[in-house]
């Protein structure tokens, strides 16, 4: 639930974002914004340019999306952090990440709008490709990686990650405050899973189906997706040691199997959540 | 910057400093503790890292002045010759230091990546406020040709 069920508000009256990442993607950014208008016009877009050398800025500020145009490649973790601190900072309730190579589908948005409110208690509902048929064909490495994360996660969060690597993620307030604060770097989908989950915010998956990438080859060769591998298990392996500051006062909401545990404790506004169970 | 001593320990093989390589180790390590000084005078280094690169000056010039010194660390770690004691301790500073940097760095691109975020979004806010951005994806708006660089090919929608 995304607001507190004292004053609750429709999906109408909810602030919404769609924050666009987009690097050197003149050529798919105005088409992604319009759909994007088309399927989801509730929702108000922002590109986050990082640093493009081409002119994906004056391209997405010409369809009449808000441009955050960074000064330089922060790389698609900093982008997206650069999306949700706006996001924050203008008041939205509901955030979510459609990548600017044209791989998410801005069809499926108000399906996940849907899914976050009634699934009840998800604070980030993401598109995963392998619910069912991905829709294209995904590189065998990908693939593998994604099963190696999602054998991994799905242990540790206690619960079916499918894929760990879709980018295409719808989250609450809960999940802006999060990533606004505290968001990882270089491949930040996996880790960021971690992060809710450290901080008792539910995932709930729905099926999407994607484009192959907009134009050329995954941006992920073959010496990068090793370096991926072992970055991104690392940081799963420190991310289980750390105690990472909870934006939230108190329990979130949807949670309440942890009322008992943190009642008045959350109000010094930073709290670290309780140890991972086992430091495994 | 002991490479005389060194020299002239390998050289007799007692760890004793011959006093030419003495004096010659000594004026070495003040000139680099000198060296230091002079480049926080003219703010081309902050206190933080001046103070490594004193201590290991000072270090330097230890080690050069009490003969001994070197010879009791190499026994108090059980290395038989001095001079890998030395190349030990050098070597050991030289990660610390590293590492140091290392965290140095990872501040300041944390710190680097705040700055980005935080401009790119007045930069918009600002834009909007003069009324060049899409305040409700209405009004006209003036093309971005500052953005384009030279040479790029031309905004294809």
């Amino acid at each position: 639930m995304a607001t507190p069920s004292a004053s609750p508000k429709t999906s109408q009256q909810l602030r919404k974002l769609a924050i666009v990442p987009a690097y050197n993607e003149e050529a798919m950014v105005g088409r992604v914004v319009r759909e994007i208008e088309r399927h989801a016009p509730d929702f108000d877009v922002v590109v986050v340019d990082d640093g493009s050398l081409d002119a994906t800025a004056a391209v997405a500020d010409r369809e009449g999306a808000t441009v955050l145009r960074q000064p330089f490649n922060l790389g698609i973790g900093g982008a997206m952090q650069a999306g949700y601190k706006y996001a924050l900072h203008r008041d939205y309730d509901v955030a979510i990440q459609v990548d600017g190579d044209g791989q998410h589908k801005p069809e499926y948005i108000p399906m996940m709008l849907e899914a976050l409110h009634t699934s009840g208690e998800a604070d980030m509902v993401y598109g995963s490709r392998f619910l069912g048929d991905p829709g294209y064909a995904v590189p065998w490495g990908r693939r593998l990686g994604n099963r190696i994360f999602g054998v991994v996660l799905s242990r540790i969060v206690r619960q079916s990650v499918t894929d760990p690597t879709s980018g295409f993620r719808m989250v609450n307030r809960n999940g802006i405050e999060l990533f606004a604060r505290d968001y990882p770097h270089d491949y930040p989908e996996v880790e960021a899973i971690l992060m809710l989950h450290a901080h008792r915010l539910q995932v709930h998956e729905v099926q999407v189906r994607m484009n192959a990438r907009g134009f050329g080859e995954s941006s992920i060769d073959y010496p990068r997706s090793a370096y991926y591998m072992v970055k991104v298990m690392l940081a799963i392996g420190i991310g289980l040691l750390r105690r990472r500051p909870t934006p939230m006062d108190g329990p979130p909401p949807g949670t309440g199997e942890f009322a008992a545990v943190a009642p008045g404790a959350g109000s010094a506004g930073l709290k670290t959540p309780p140890e991972e169970g086992g430091s495994a | 910057m002991t490479l005389p001593r060194l020299l002239a320990q390998s050289a007799d093989g007692t760890g004793n400093l011959s006093s030419e390589a003495q004096i010659f180790a000594v004026i070495v390590a003040v000139l680099v503790l000198l060296f230091v000084v002079e480049l926080v005078r003219r703010r081309r280094l902050v206190e933080r890292y001046a103070l490594l690169w004193m201590l290991a000056a000072c270090v330097m010039v230890l080690l050069a002045v009490w003969n001994n010194a070197l010879n009791w660390i190499a026994d108090l770690v059980g290395i038989a010759s001095p001079p890998n004691a030395l190349f030990l301790l050098g070597l050991v500073a030289i990660f610390g230091l590293l590492l140091n940097f290392s965290v140095a760095i990872s501040r300041l691109s944390e710190e680097t990546k705040i700055l980005a975020q935080t401009v790119s979004r007045l930069d918009a806010e600002t834009r909007e406020l003069r009324g060049e951005g899409p305040a409700t994806n209405g009004g006209p708006r003036e093309p971005e040709l500052a953005d384009q660089q030279p040479g790029d090919p031309p905004v294809s929608a």
